[in-house]
């Protein structure tokens, strides 16, 4: 689950680390008044919205009067704000952030993760902050420094140091870089953060060093123990029909073809996907309803994949499993019944009594395909879509 | 032979009381597992599915001689329950339990290194030696005693393979299930090393998705280290840059960990890789045939 960046900063001023000075705001007046409030005679208002990118795409500017601070959030709320890192329609702008600016002198990147490798939670610097670091990483991999911490120990002052040198920080900067590393690995930690991303880290004019940006994503496993960061969630940010997959705890993401899959299992989803490719179709969707498909998951995941108007046909492809096959062909023709699925509906199903569940289908008397076999379902689904 | 269980393995369940656990306990006894007990704390002293109950791992190893465990205990308190059963000498644990937080699973590794202990998933279907041991949520009746060995980071792929291999009459020894979380137990290599040594296994079929190297540094150890024969597949060639699928550990990120890519390591190293998972039983028979 994704953060906005003032949501983050509270986060981080919770433990007890230095940000800029700023106050979201849901309107223009608001916003105003938010810069009335900071005082100063210039101000940064930035949209919040949960994708990078937005300062290329004219999320993020420096007003220096509160009738402007008042006309770029007219402009930016209420509207979709489309970057070069989110969705082709974007994403709405339901509040701004508006905050104090600061004179810098040098940008710097700094980001927490899990990393898989290592099996460890890694920190990543760069002295090539404010740019894409996957870019970086890519064009000079040499640029890219990376410690990372035995969960035993947490991130020990060597590691910060090393950092520090590396980066070229000095006197004041320096130190409070060794400050802010152990502050954030806590932060990190204390929330079940799966990232943790300040790009950038700044050094300012008078040499002191401030996360000028923040990007958190929470660990979805571990909302159930951090209730007052669940209730942060913003559906508005992710795609309509992904929200409803959530609250239906099933998962599904968003395509743009026109052929809907309900799977059982995420590599064998995956895997279907493939296959209508191969076969010359476009999947709408990727969705598995789990590993032990039953009845009601196969009805929940009907009625998500036709929010999508784009759905010429729903390819059905379950591997039984423990659950019987014709349990399973029960379950969907109750669910095109009562669903009212009006497009082809193509099932394969496969593992124990899938016999008897394909003749359930082949009887029912719905627009019910039973395919043969795994390449006959793509091939009828990718035939019927056209 | 076969690899890390089989017919004479003691296994115990945790969370044996549950709805999860009670169900696949009685599976996998039926199926001819040697089931030997289970724990639930408070518990103790019932018998539940004519097996005794225990309060601890502890308990349940110094009476029973359990040597493997099965985890159906919920997300909050499975990396404990891990925790218990290396704790308490178990040697293969394999945790079924799905949605585990990333950190504890951190927390789990640098402890079982220590221990040695050798842990199965999260987020696995299981580890299964056909027709002898069943310690896991996949259909028992697929399975065929056999030759191929499987290793796989998703559950319903793996049950296509070892349906395939079933029709085709070429049987599996054992069949694992590795996982789709980023942080878990055994890994490819892990197992590529026990099928190599195996002579019951002929020949490996290993199921990869997108996310992660773990396929490369595979067919590297591919490469340089097995004689036998490997086929594979690769899901997730048409899936999105930064979309999670559904595994946690099923992502693109910066381009790395791409479908494309670990069929191109595969292939360099030999393997015979599906297009289709329609063709995983055919290209293992096309391995063999190479050999």
């Amino acid at each position: 689950m994704n953060l906005h960046e003032y949501q983050a900063k509270q986060i981080l001023r919770s433990g007890n680390i230095i940000t800029p000075r700023g106050i979201a705001a849901a309107s223009a007046e608001a916003a105003a008044e938010a810069a009335r409030e900071l005082g100063g005679e210039a101000w940064v208002v930035k949209a919040q919205i949960h994708a990078g990118g937005r300062g290329k795409a004219g999320g993020v500017k420096v007003v220096k009067s509160l009738d402007d601070v008042r006309a770029m959030a007219t402009s930016l709320l209420g509207r979709q704000l489309v970057t070069n890192q989110n969705a082709p329609d974007g994403q709405p702008v339901n509040q701004v952030l508006v905050e104090e600016t600061l004179p810098i002198a040098r940008e710097l990147y700094l980001s927490l993760l899990v990393d898989r490798e290592t099996e460890r939670v890694a920190i990543v610097a760069s002295a090539s902050g404010g740019m894409d670091i996957e870019e970086v990483a890519h064009a000079t991999p040499e640029k890219v420094l990376t410690e990372t911490c035995d969960p035993l120990l947490g991130v020990q002052d060597f590691q910060c140091r090393a950092l520090a040198f590396a980066l070229e920080l000095t006197g004041e900067a320096y130190k409070d870089f060794c400050r802010l590393l152990p502050q954030l690995y806590r932060v990190f930690i204390s929330n079940d953060l799966s990232l943790l991303e300040i790009n950038p880290l700044v050094v300012t004019a008078d040499n002191r060093v401030l996360p000028l940006d923040c990007k958190m994503s929470i660990d979805d496993n571990a909302l159930y123990r951090r209730r007052a960061l669940a209730e942060l969630r913003d559906d508005s940010q992710i795609d309509a029909k992904e929200a409803a997959a959530n609250a239906a705890n099933v998962n599904y993401v968003a395509l743009t073809g026109n052929i809907g899959c309900m799977v059982n299992g995420a590599g064998l989803a995956m895997a279907t996907m493939d296959l209508i490719q191969l076969e010359g179709g476009t999947p709408a969707n990727f969705l598995d309803v789990g590993g032990g498909a039953t009845p009601e998951t196969v009805a929940q995941g009907f009625k998500i994949i036709l929010l999508d108007p784009n759905v010429r046909a729903v390819l059905i492809n379950i591997f039984g499993g423990i659950v019987r096959c014709d349990v399973i062909a029960e379950g969907i023709i109750q669910a095109v019944k009562e669903v009212g699925v009006k497009v082809p509906v193509i099932v394969r199903l496969e593992g124990t009594n899938a016999e008897l569940g394909r003749k359930l289908l082949a009887e029912s008397g719905l627009a019910i395909l039973a395919a043969e076999s795994l390449t006959h379902a793509a091939k009828l689904a990718v035939e019927k879509a056209q | 032979m076969s690899i890390l269980v089989n017919q004479d393995t003691r296994v115990i369940c945790q969370g044996f009381t549950g709805k999860q656990g009670s169900f696949h306990s009685e599976q996998a006894i039926a199926y001819g597992t040697q089931m030997v007990g289970g724990v639930t704390p408070g518990k103790g002293g019932q018998t539940h599915l004519d097996l005794p109950v225990f309060n601890t791992v502890r308990d349940a190893v110094r009476q029973t001689g359990a040597q493997a465990t099965m985890i159906y205990v919920p997300a909050a308190f499975a990396a404990d329950s891990i925790l218990e059963a290396a704790d308490a000498g178990i040697e293969v644990i394999v945790c079924i339990t799905e949605g585990i937080p990333v950190l504890d699973m951190l927390n789990v590794k640098a402890a079982l290194r220590a221990n040695g202990a050798k842990l199965i998933g999260p987020n696995c279907p299981g580890i299964i030696t056909s027709g002898e041991c069943k310690i896991g949520i996949m259909p028992g009746v697929i399975h065929q005693k056999g030759r191929i060995g499987i290793v796989s980071r998703s559950g319903t792929l793996t049950y296509e393979a070892v349906h395939q291999t079933t029709r085709l009459g070429l049987g599996q020894s054992t069949c694992v299930g590795i996982g789709g979380d980023p942080i878990k137990g055994l890994d490819f290599i892990d197992c590529l090393e026990m099928f190599e040594a195996d002579p019951q296994t002929e020949a490996v079929i290993l199921v990869g998705e997108i996310g992660g190297s773990r396929e490369e540094a595979a067919a590297e150890y591919i490469r340089s280290h097995m004689k036998k024969p490997v086929a594979a597949y690769i899901a997730g060639r048409t899936a999105p840059k930064g979309k999670r699928m559904g595994h946690a550990g099923a992502i693109i990120a910066g381009g790395a960990g791409t479908a494309d890519a670990k069929i191109r390591a595969l292939e360099a190293a030999g393997v015979v890789v599906a297009q289709s998972p329609a063709g995983l039983g055919e290209a293992v028979q096309q391995a063999l045939a190479k050999r």
